[in-house]
């Protein structure tokens, strides 16, 4: 039972760090290569939720709004860089931290305006419904798996492009001293651009990917953002292979934390108080783990700039 | 000439504050709404100190504030009322807080700063949230309001807006003190140029985190009248949201002074009233006016009157 337990709770947690990791993926390589702190990064998710839910509901097909939400969250994500982002890079991080703030209180009532406060369901795509029995007397959720597996592909491929393409160099070197690649003649606007739009996207991607399993409500990526700023300073701003370790490692840590500690502390306190004490350890260890890594490695577990 | 005119505002505001019960705005919502707005402006004075004086963009300040709030709650659920009981306890509860989180936070500075006190500040939020015994994500209702020497002071409207004028006029007088003291210098000058502070001989360590600590005592104070105004608190209120609110009052109003802080706290929880009872979905217009703020006023709105007098200067070189 515990093993069951164990591995159901690490597959989960492994699902959570990976749409994570998508979120924390974009927001680290903005904030390496622009030196731009995009709270409004977590707007992107929600984005993607709710035109997966859209779409899903007008055409009946998941497959269609996984297509069409991806260009259309790119679009929006762009529309929001030329509206407003673009003109804070030359600002302190203080203005660029307040004025998304405002994007966000914007975008989070526009949803609750366009499709009401009620949480949006969206069904499970057909294909991926039912379970996969991993061990006996263990059925784990077809699609979360799907997620799993997706998103390690975008990993993959989100690895090769940083590592193997002349873009990917680019963004690199951007990451590292942004002010030389200008010098060197690079449009870094452009590239900018690039970044900031490839970022968005694969926010909208987590944003579609959770739309069935989570509930699409406004202010959805809130909390979900918080969690990624932990996971980019955790793994060192601007490192996507920081990203992706740290994204691996939150995850874990909230959701076995969340089932195992009460568990654990009624090693030492009553029923009640433990499931009390258990839970609030639980919610805070991503925390405590962040605040004992930056006590001791300032600039995260992989730091990129060397200056 | 400059900390005249700071200084003259912040009286002006002060004595506009004390001065409206009897022109007008007597009435019972007004001054709840004016006591809202007094009590979340002390703590955006004391984090004028911290992001003008100290350079620290703590983006847990709400926290302070809960855990003042959350003194009250423990200590009314154990029915201990008196005020000369709670205060104390709520305000050392958040410098304790700020104590224990800013010794490891002062290390960081810059984003990670900023990461780093949003991260204690969720930490005391769900601490909140799972005190199950105090109501948890419901929050919790107060009995009654603190008790003043064995009586009922507090309950009184009038009282209370004036306890409420009198407990700013003290944060903002403090702060000020410190800002220009010896100790503000040595914050100033660590903020700066820190390399040249330290080359003075000033480790700006111990002196960011006394005023640090500062800050967070007045959070607490405030979280305290805080709940005593609503009468009920809830972790909603002390969100990380509410701390990007509360950076957003330091920074509407200017950080040119302390008098600015008095000014965004105001007029960004007047704004908000106003605008809620304009439209279900105001929050849009309030985001866009927020935005255009950072875009277009860089000196808050305490440096309009500047700002306008550039613009004209400017305008008369031209022609």
């Amino acid at each position: 039972m515990t093993t069951q337990l164990l591995l159901i709770q690490g597959l989960n947690g492994l699902q959570l760090g990976i749409l994570l990791f998508l979120i924390a993926a974009g927001l680290t390589l903005v904030f390496g290569v622009m030196d731009f702190i995009n709270l409004a990064h977590g707007v992107q998710y929600m984005i993607g939720a709710y035109l997966a839910a859209w779409i899903a509901a007008a055409t009946g097909s998941f497959w269609v709004a996984l297509v069409l939400a991806l260009p259309l969250a790119l679009a929006l994500g762009l529309l929001l860089e030329f509206l407003v982002f673009r003109h804070l890079y030359d600002r302190d991080h203080l203005q660029q931290v307040l004025a998304t703030f405002g994007v966000i209180l914007v975008v989070n009532q526009g949803v609750k305006w366009l499709f009401g406060a009620a949480p949006l369901q969206v069904p499970t795509p057909e294909l991926l419904t039912g379970g996969i029995r991993l061990m006996e007397g263990l059925l784990y959720p077809t699609y979360r798996i799907a997620i799993i597996a997706g998103g390690l592909a975008v990993a993959g491929l989100l690895w090769w492009l940083v590592e193997r393409t002349k873009v990917g160099m680019l963004v690199r070197a951007g990451a590292t001293n942004a002010p030389m690649v200008a010098a060197l003649g690079v449009d870094i606007r452009r590239l900018f651009m690039i970044v900031f739009g490839f970022g968005a996207m694969l926010a909208g991607f987590a944003g579609v990917l959770a739309a069935p399993i989570l509930s699409v409500e406004p202010g959805m990526g809130d909390n979900l953002l918080i969690l990624a700023f932990v996971v980019i300073v955790i793994g060192g701003i601007g490192s996507v292979r920081g990203a992706f370790l740290a994204a691996l490692l939150v995850g874990l840590v909230e959701t076995l934390g969340r089932s195992l500690m009460p568990d654990l502390m009624r090693l030492f306190l009553s029923a009640s108080d433990a499931r009390q004490v258990g839970a609030a350890l639980a919610s805070m260890l991503v925390y405590i783990a962040m605040a004992a890594i930056l006590a001791f490695r300032p600039a995260g577990l992989f730091p990129v700039r060397t200056s | 000439m400059d900390r005249l005119r700071s200084d003259l505002t912040a009286i002006a505001v002060l004595a506009a504050l004390a001065a409206a019960p009897f022109v007008g705005f007597g009435e019972g919502y007004v001054l709840t709404l004016l006591a809202r707005a007094m009590i979340l402006a002390m703590a955006a004075v004391a984090l004028s100190l911290l992001v003008g004086g100290a350079g620290l963009v703590s983006m847990g300040h709400a926290a302070m504030l809960g855990f003042g709030a959350y003194a009250v709650v423990i200590l009314d659920a154990a029915r201990i009322v008196d005020a000369a009981i709670v205060l104390p306890v709520a305000v050392l509860a958040a410098a304790g807080f700020a104590l224990l989180t800013g010794a490891i936070a002062i290390r960081t500075s810059g984003v990670h700063f900023i990461m780093i006190t949003l991260a204690f500040g969720q930490m005391a939020f769900f601490t909140a949230s799972s005190l199950a015994g105090y109501g948890g994500d419901d929050g919790y209702t107060l009995y009654a309001r603190s008790e003043v020497a064995g009586t009922r002071l507090l309950e009184d409207r009038l009282t209370f807006h004036f306890v409420c004028v009198a407990a700013l006029a003290a944060t903002w007088l403090l702060c000020r003190m410190l800002l220009e003291s010896r100790f503000g210098r040595v914050l100033r000058a660590s903020k700066g140029n820190p390399l040249r502070a330290q080359a003075l001989g000033f480790d700006p360590y111990p002196y960011r985190l006394v005023a640090y600590v500062i800050a967070g005592g007045i959070g607490g104070a405030s979280g305290f009248l805080f709940a005593n105004a609503t009468e009920f608190v809830a972790p909603a209120y002390f969100s990380w949201q509410r701390s990007g609110e509360l950076l957003f009052m330091v920074i509407l109003g200017g950080l040119a002074g302390l008098h600015g802080a008095l000014i965004g706290a105001l007029g960004f929880v007047l704004l908000e009233e106003w605008l809620s009872h304009q439209w279900e979905h105001w929050r849009i217009v309030f985001g866009v006016l927020l935005i255009l703020a950072v875009l277009y006023l860089p000196n808050g709105l305490s440096g309009i009157p500047g700002q306008v007098a550039g613009a004209l200067r400017k305008g008369d070189r031209r022609g």
